[in-house]
């Protein structure tokens, strides 16, 4: 994107000449995401909008209850050690952050006053402080005023090691500061260009001080409100049983305007997707389901004259087969897949390029996830303007079998394809789960007919997914030549996404293979521009650098993308849930209502 | 009697130490990480992880882990939750109503079918009451549950919209409507359970009866010319009933350990529901209490069992 020609566009949208839908289409026309878009903006000076979802209710309660269906129920309510999204969606029903994602990436007020921006003073030039307004009379649910103490005190106890909170790095590397009873400033050691990540979303949700100051540290675990939240959302907490039910009721001194519109709400666990499915579509026993892992024509099937729908939302998730750029063979100092080895097949450029055409991600999209995904070159989905229009993808099997001709593998007599007497063989892994043993047996087919002799393999998604030292198994120690997952974005920025793959953190022995680099992937050109994107404070010239990160990943085929799954859930016909592909489902709660 | 029911106790101690042990080791050993789900998750650093697994305990030399573990126990402390940070005897005492309900029930509906189904069948051999019941049997124990659960989803929630098919522990309302709508769910869960029950334990009743009513003292006892009512229910019965006896005093501990299958399908809160979602997310401490207070049942029972049998036929001395 042109520097020039983005600076005059801002300009546009300050004078009011521009509407800043139009600017964010354009900007997305170039491959920035609708959060970066809008963050541009802000740097640019002008004002974030304040995209309330709309809300028609003109009174307060009066909805009944609201009966959501959590296949896997949330087992505490402490957002600091959510350890998934299940334990989030459960805490964010009476915690709040000061403000949440909507559903294309905008920051929508919640505890917030407003949004901070560089023509409100909130955002400092130099990108290494935010000043945060926060606004005037919240209660807790226990009657207490929220002052900016207890942020400064979620901070702090976020931040504590010794806490063990799984938000901790989300509130490393800054210092939060009370600047006066309703206004916090954020000092980061380092320019940090999204700011956006502290007291936002699901691990921005503030505690109480005056209830967890005494469980600070290492006597985290003893609080007795990890199982009875006190927050400030628009529900109070009556009931919990791990694993079990969640059953919060109307919070009558909630701070938003005829919010919220149930009088109860209850959150029930268990179970498997598919009957998730059928309690809210076909037979209507709940309002909203989450997470639907369920094969698309089996939803379609369902919905044919039911009671409720699915509903979607669009975020970064991407499913993708990654290549071992390693031996997986060889064993070097107790180790396989050591960085010190060359891949024998796949090290050459050619070949992982032949691979990826032989990826049928149509056939993959309209056999396994139907709605619930979309074809794409690109590792990097969202937001918007951090996508690549300089990608392309193609399945084509002529062309793959041409390239590995060139490339010196010559089918030999039994159709598998050899050079210098070694046989192309590859060993495909992934954990076990429907869609994708689905996925690998496409891959299988298209490479068979490339004579390429593909063995799959699943592991069981607890072992596979698991940080497991002891177990040749896991993602990380990446026992195979290609295997296949999903990495979901969990926030609208591109940053923790991409930061994976520098050469400082490819997966060993010596870190215990905590290191994020699974594919073991090296490129100095990638380092380089991650090194430079996590100083950038221009937003676009940031956005052109993760745009770059995301084309050298797919130039050197590190990634077969093979597909960008969006959320589906389930609704009743009659709710109105609001949601993002950038937040937890419950991130918007306070804005849902029923159409009578 | 009570010198052997003394002994009996002492003997369970040690069984019921090497059975921890195996179980302890088996968990250790086995694969999966509490915290896995964090491994994909770019916001948490791996030192998260670490200092997570460090807090826990969990890279501990394993017989210091079962060494802490058996001492706790021995305190009444049952372990702490990796996945809720709660204690693990709250965890289960939450579960344990709706397993006793559902599961109880269930065993009491096998017993009502299975024992007058089982007693008549042996009277008339071979009659047609006898075939029917034994095809019936058969196409019982054959099926299973997740089958019939399905299917009865499908027939009484879905198409004939009669019954709820999700379990609700606590139900808005009072009095009489609160006990309605407490059997009303529990119909399908109970009948699913309650047949497949009923169908093995018809077959055994059926075939303790007929052990039982070829016997002399039996021939003896109409040649009395004592009514068939008082034959079958005074004198044949009461023999046949003492390995119904064992085979019911053994499944009473399933009533505490609950039906996994069957919990997961209708989503009922149980215990069965419990150790399944532990076991999924690696929670080795609930996955440790529950099949440890588990065994420790299934030692008792056997137990009862035992003493229940001298109580029956006093031939049977216990030394």
């Amino acid at each position: 994107m042109l520097d020039k020609e983005l600076r005059s566009m801002i300009g546009q949208v300050k004078g009011g000449r521009m509407d800043r839908r139009a600017f964010i289409k354009r900007l997305a026309a170039v491959g920035l995401t609708a959060p970066l878009a809008n963050q541009i903006l802000a740097l640019g000076g002008v004002a974030m909008a304040q995209s309330p979802n709309p809300y028609p209710p003109t009174k307060r309660g009066g909805g009944g209850a609201l009966k959501l269906l959590w296949w896997q129920g949330p087992t505490l309510l402490n957002p600091h050690f959510a350890n998934g999204t299940k334990d989030q969606d459960g805490s964010r029903l009476f915690y709040e952050p000061l403000a949440s994602w909507d559903a294309e990436g905008n920051l929508n007020p919640i505890l917030a006053a407003e949004i901070p921006s560089l023509a409100n003073g909130g955002l400092a030039a130099d990108a290494k402080s935010v000043t945060w307004k926060i606004k005037p009379g919240v209660k807790w649910h226990d009657g207490k005023p929220l002052t900016a103490d207890d942020f400064v005190f979620t901070w702090a106890y976020a931040s504590d090691p010794a806490t063990a909170a799984v938000s901790v790095s989300t509130y490393a590397d800054m210092t939060v500061e009370k600047v006066d009873d309703l206004t916090i400033r954020i000092l980061f050691k380092n320019p940090t260009p999204f700011w956006a990540n502290a007291f936002v979303g699901a691990y921005g949700c503030v505690i109480p001080k005056h209830l967890f100051a005494d469980y600070k540290g290492s006597k985290s675990r003893e609080a007795p409100n990890n199982l009875s939240p006190v927050g400030t959302g628009p529900y109070k907490f009556v009931e919990f049983k791990p694993g079990d039910v969640v059953r919060g009721q109307l919070n009558p001194d909630y701070h938003m305007p005829n919010r919220p519109h149930f009088d109860t709400i209850e959150m029930k666990g268990g179970g498997d997707a598919v009957s998730a499915a059928r309690a809210v579509i076909q037979t209507g026993e709940f309002d909203f389901a989450w997470n639907m892992q369920v094969e698309d024509d089996v939803l379609l099937r369902l919905e044919k004259g039911g009671k409720g729908k699915t509903v979607y939302a669009t975020g970064g998730d991407i499913e993708f087969i990654a290549i071992n750029f390693t031996d997986p063979n060889v064993e070097i100092d107790g180790e396989r897949s050591s960085i010190k080895t060359k891949h024998p097949i796949l090290s050459d450029p050619n070949v992982r390029k032949a691979l990826a055409l032989l990826v049928d991600r149509e056939s993959v999209k309209k056999a396994i996830y139907g709605r619930a995904g979309r074809t794409t070159a690109n590792y990097l989905n969202g937001p918007e303007k951090f996508v690549s229009k300089n990608t392309s993808w193609e399945f084509n099997i002529e062309k793959a079998s041409k390239m590995l001709d060139d490339a010196g593998w010559k089918v030999g007599a039994d159709g598998i394809r050899e050079k210098d007497g070694k046989k192309f063989k590859l060993l495909y892994q992934t954990s076990t789960n429907g869609p994708r043993q689905k996925t690998q047996a496409i891959v299988k087919q298209a490479c068979q007919k490339a004579g390429i002799d593909v063995e799959l393999k699943s592991v069981v998604a607890s072992v596979f997914f698991s940080s497991d030292v002891a177990n040749p198994d896991t993602f990380p120690k990446f026992y195979a030549d290609i295997e296949e997952f999903q990495i979901p974005m969990t926030q609208p920025d591109p940053a923790l996404h991409m930061k994976r793959y520098i050469s400082a953190n490819v997966a060993s022995k010596e870190n215990k293979w905590q290191g994020q680099n699974f594919p073991r992937y090296v490129n100095k050109d990638y380092d380089d521009a991650i090194a430079a994107a996590e100083t950038e404070t221009d937003p676009v010239k940031r956005a052109a650098l993760y745009i770059k990160c995301n084309d050298l990943l797919w130039q050197d085929t590190v990634f077969i993308p093979v597909m960008h799954r969006l959320k589906v859930e389930a609704a009743a016909n009659n709710l109105r849930p609001a949601l993002s592909g950038w937040a937890n489902e419950t991130d918007n709660i306070q804005d849902w209502y029923r159409e009578a | 009697m009570s010198q052997y029911v003394l002994r009996r106790l002492l003997i369970a101690v040690p069984s019921l130490l090497a059975i921890s042990l195996v179980l302890f080791v088996v968990l250790a050993l086995a694969p999966g990480d509490p915290f896995s789900e964090l491994a994909t998750n770019p916001n948490v650093p791996p030192e998260v992880q670490a200092a997570l697994r460090a807090k826990f305990g969990l890279d501990d030399p394993i017989h210091l882990r079962y060494l802490h573990w058996l001492n706790a126990m021995l305190h009444g402390d049952w372990g702490f939750s990796f996945v809720s940070r709660m204690d693990v005897d709250t965890l289960i005492l939450q579960r344990l109503p709706a397993t006793l309900y559902v599961i109880g029930s269930a065993q009491i509906l096998a017993l009502l079918i299975a024992i007058p189904v089982g007693v008549y069948a042996a009277t008339k051999p071979y009659s047609l009451f006898d075939q029917i019941a034994n095809t019936l049997a058969f196409v019982g124990f054959s099926l299973p549950t997740f089958f019939t659960g399905i299917l009865f989803i499908l027939i009484f929630s879905v198409t004939l919209d009669w019954l709820p098919f999700v379990y609700t522990t606590d139900i808005k309302a009072t009095g009489i409507r609160w006990v309605l709508e407490m059997i009303r769910q529990a119909i399908m869960p109970v009948a699913v359970l309650g047949l497949f029950q009923a169908a093995s334990m018809t077959r055994f009743v059926r075939s303790a009866m007929l052990d039982v009513i070829r016997l002399d003292y039996v021939t003896t006892a109409r040649a009395k010319g004592l009514g068939q009512a008082t034959v079958i229910v005074k004198h044949v019965m009461r023999n046949a009933m003492i390995p119904v006896v064992t085979l019911i005093a053994l499944q009473m501990p399933a009533v505490f350990g609950g039906a996994i299958v069957t919990e997961q399908i209708f989503r009922i809160p149980g215990i069965g529901s419990l150790l399944i979602s532990s076991i999924l997310s690696n929670d080795t401490p609930v996955v440790m209490a529950v099949t440890f207070v588990f065994a420790c049942l299934v030692v008792l029972f056997n137990l009862i069992a035992d003493v229940l049998y001298g109580w029956l036929d006093p031939r049977i001395s216990l030394r």
